[in-house]
């Protein structure tokens, strides 16, 4: 049965190089795994908000996991403490490892203080996914948006995040935004911080 | 039209979209925790990885069969070899080995040296009996139930 042997003879994972982070493996191998994933989950549940709430799940233990290895592996251990410099390494470093490019745009909300978005023209969860028509707004970036309220809350700047799509025109495929509202106490620190 | 010539695993490999491992590996690792925390029992687990495996496996095969161009295999020897070699690569970006041959030829052991779905993974002592990888054998399952072979 595959899963049973024992090769490598380290004493724990932990004692493992770390990999520099240059393999790859097909898209369509990741697109098969990300749409096993979205069928498992919505037989768990009756209604969209909880199968977005579980996809939120699943991402934001991957994102506490990215923050952990790219602080060690690109940052060398340093730790960012303000929130623009948080801000661009989601949207720079993050989506760079993950996506192979930097997110589209980088935008502060106009009507609140403690909003914040990124957008993407098509993000690579949702390439091979078209939602049927009854369930209305529902949008796989749930996944992504779970991964940046994991890297952002493990980084110390908690925060709600949602993934929203926004129609544009000249578009066939509506753009993908990532809603960040920040937690109040994120923005009196950095506030107070100047 | 001649028909074409298969295509080795790396030159398909090298041909196709590609994303980060990493991204792979640790999605494949929020998929088992979710399954075990549902679950609980760890061979449901297993069966449930097995399952997803095998959806993925139906779809895969057309996939395969598109990019790679391999002909029809002669026997279950030629069937493993191009699974491990041309198969593993062209979704993995790895090769896998074939050993531990049975007597009738009927059996064999696919070896993965570096396997994109266990970076960074530590099975607890919870976990044992678990088939961390039991996808990939829901996968082949899969595909080859799709050529109309019963293996």
């Amino acid at each position: 049965m595959i899963g049973a042997g024992k090769m490598k003879q380290y004493g724990n994972v932990l004692e493992k190089p770390l990999s520099k982070g240059r393999h790859e493996v097909s898209l369509s191998a990741f697109a098969f795994l990300f749409s096993e994933l979205v069928q498992y989950n919505q037989t768990q549940v009756d209604n969209i908000a909880e199968l977005e709430r579980r996809l939120e799940d699943a991402g934001y233990a991957v994102g506490a996991r990215v923050l952990e290895l790219l602080c060690h592996r690109e940052k060398g251990n340093r730790r960012e403490t303000r929130l623009l410099g948080i801000l661009s390494f989601v949207h720079s470093t993050v989506w760079k490892v993950l996506f192979g490019k930097v997110a589209d745009s980088l935008e502060k909300g106009t009507e609140h203080e403690d909003e914040y978005m990124i957008s993407e023209k098509e993000l690579l969860v949702n390439r091979f996914i078209s939602i049927p028509k009854d369930m209305g707004t529902f949008n796989c970036g749930a996944f992504v948006a779970g991964i940046v309220r994991g890297v952002l809350d493990s980084a110390g700047f908690p925060a709600v995040v949602t993934a929203h799509f926004v129609p544009m025109e000249g578009l066939q495929r509506p753009r993908t935004t990532i809603l960040i509202k920040f937690a109040e106490e994120v923005i009196k620190r950095e506030a107070r911080l100047g | 039209m001649a028909p074409l010539p298969p295509r080795s695993g790396d030159a398909v490999f090298a041909n196709i979209e590609r994303v980060n491992a990493e991204l792979f590996s640790l999605t494949y690792g929020a998929i088992v925790r979710q399954l075990l925390t549902d679950l609980e029992e760890v061979d449901e687990v297993n069966k449930q990885l097995d399952q997803m495996g095998y959806n993925i496996g139906v779809r895969l095969i057309d996939e395969f069969l598109a990019k790679s161009n391999v002909s029809r295999c002669a026997d279950f020897k030629e069937t493993a070899d191009v699974i491990a070699k041309v198969g593993f690569k062209m979704f993995l970006g790895v090769t896998a080995s074939v050993t531990n041959w049975d007597a009738d030829g009927m059996s064999c052991s696919l070896i993965l040296e570096d396997n994109p779905l266990v970076d960074f993974v530590e099975l607890p002592d919870t976990c044992q009996g678990l088939y961390y990888c039991n996808i990939l054998s829901g996968v082949i399952r899969g595909a080859l139930e799709m050529l109309c072979t019963s293996y």
